[in-house]
């Protein structure tokens, strides 16, 4: 089940930059394994809440090459980076080819940096749940900026918004109906509009459409979402999306919002560990006690309703 | 320090990087989407890659299994380089297959140092896949 080598001294390794027992850790929080468990318990008072910045956009707008840049951009000022680069999974075969790491150009001594792909693996906030827990590994681990990058559909828009401090929602000119689409649920989460790609003409179109966007757009908090055009092929404008993305770290601490979002994402994450370990723990109960089972019996012959037999499932597990 | 890599329960986690300077990544895809349907998690590294970047890429995404693709014939030069630096730098041992245009004398030369297996044109994808998931969790 768990391996070898005791568990102290793997958590230790991590926090000391020892690069293969911290990817060894990223494996075991993927995978589920038991031996994540007292890794990340030990680990927890470490953390020091690092900024973490979530980009997230469609496919192809050029998430992996500005993160790429963003990296190169923060090692020249000696900031160490973190980053996660999430891809998705096949539903029928389970694979993945994550392609992400081919756009990291950085030297391979360069020991500031560490690149991990991260397949979604499918279960819905299970990339949610992994994803907090390896950022805070990089965060144990001492490096002072992570990054993450998610594709920006569906349920992996919850998981940028439960991992992030500054969430960086990217676009590109033209994409036009796409951006009707997103409106519901990227746009309400992004701090910074990137429009990339802005070398290619109808940028400027595209910024006005954000800004007019953003300024609609409801600021509970105060902040108002700042729009920077870039081109990692020209290349320019990565200074100041990181100007924009630092402002919005300083806006965190100067408005003490910073707490209240922390506050607000973990509490998130414990409902999720429990939440995941109650529906364990029901399914357990309903497979090996017979008297449960006979409750499925009742609702497929239509003697009972789901619901009332989730309640007799629910007083099942409360009587003992 | 050993680590218990068939006691693992998630799926395989594979790199596949071409080191050296030939453009010519059609085999090095095909084989990454052939790892892919059959349930692999493919850590694609892509063109040029040295054999440094390859060991620090096998460290940080934590794999089972190395891929390398090579047709530009510098296999005598970069392979024996890859397995020096995963000798030096890993402290446990990551299989290692390579496919490309290798001669037989070389490939004979390559499995004694340490290539676990080699594939030349012709090789299906049937038995690449099948070798590579015995490399990576060991005989059934």
């Amino acid at each position: 089940m768990t391996r070898a080598t005791p568990l102290p001294a793997r958590a230790r390794a991590i926090a000391n930059g020892d690069r293969a027992a911290l990817a060894r850790a990223i494996s075991d929080v993927e995978n589920g394994a038991p031996a994540a468990e007292p890794i990340l318990r030990a680990l927890y008072p470490r953390t020091r809440g690092v900024p973490v910045v979530g980009l997230a956009g469609p496919l192809g707008v050029g998430k992996s090459s500005l993160i790429n840049a963003l990296v190169g951009h923060l090692r020249a000022a000696g900031t160490t980076v973190g980053v996660v680069a999430v891809d998705p999974s096949s539903p029928f075969s389970g694979g993945s080819v994550l392609g992400d790491r081919i756009r990291l150009d950085r030297p391979a001594d360069d020991r500031g940096v560490y690149f991990r792909s991260m397949a979604s693996r499918g279960a819905a906030g299970g990339i949610a749940t992994a994803s907090r827990e390896v950022v805070r590994l990089l965060d144990a681990a001492g490096f002072d900026v992570i990054l993450v990058e998610t594709v920006g559909s569906g349920q992996v828009d919850i998981a940028i918004r439960d991992v992030a401090t500054t969430r960086v929602v990217v676009l590109v000119p033209h994409l036009g109906d796409e951006v009707q689409t997103l409106k519901a649920g990227l746009f309400e989460i992004a701090d910074v509009f990137c429009v990339n790609k802005s070398d290619l003409p109808g940028a400027d179109h595209a910024e006005r459409d954000l800004a007019e966007l953003a300024a609609l757009g409801p600021a509970p908090d105060g902040w108002r979402s700042r729009i920077v055009r870039t081109s990692t092929l020209a290349p320019f404008g990565i200074d100041r999306l990181w100007a924009a993305i630092a402002a919005h770290e300083a806006f965190l601490d100067t408005s003490g919002t910073r707490a209240a979002a922390e506050r607000r994402r973990l509490a998130r994450e414990i409902v999720d560990r429990a939440s995941d370990r109650l529906a364990h723990d029901l399914t357990e109960r309903m497979e090996r006690d017979p008297a449960l089972r006979r409750l499925v019996d009742r609702v497929v012959a239509r003697t009972l309703d789901p619901r009332s037999a989730a309640d007799r499932l629910l007083v099942a597990r409360s009587r003992r | 320090m050993p680590r218990a890599t068939k006691q693992r329960r998630g799926p395989i986690r594979v790199l596949i990087a071409k080191p050296g300077l030939d453009g010519h990544d059609r085999g090095a895809k095909v084989v990454a989407r052939a790892l892919r349907d059959a349930g692999m998690e493919v850590i694609y590294a892509g063109l040029r890659q040295t054999p440094e970047e390859i060991v620090r890429a096998a460290v940080e995404e934590d794999v089972d299994l190395i891929g390398l693709s090579i047709l530009s014939g510098a296999h005598m030069a970069l392979f024996p380089r890859v397995l020096k630096l995963l000798k030096e730098q890993v402290g446990r041992r990551i299989p290692v297959f390579a496919g490309g245009i290798i001669p037989d004398e070389d490939a004979r030369r390559l499995r004694q140092l340490g290539i676990q297996a080699i594939f030349g044109p012709g090789a299906s994808l049937d038995e690449i896949v099948k070798t590579a998931t015995r490399l990576a969790r060991g005989p059934a």
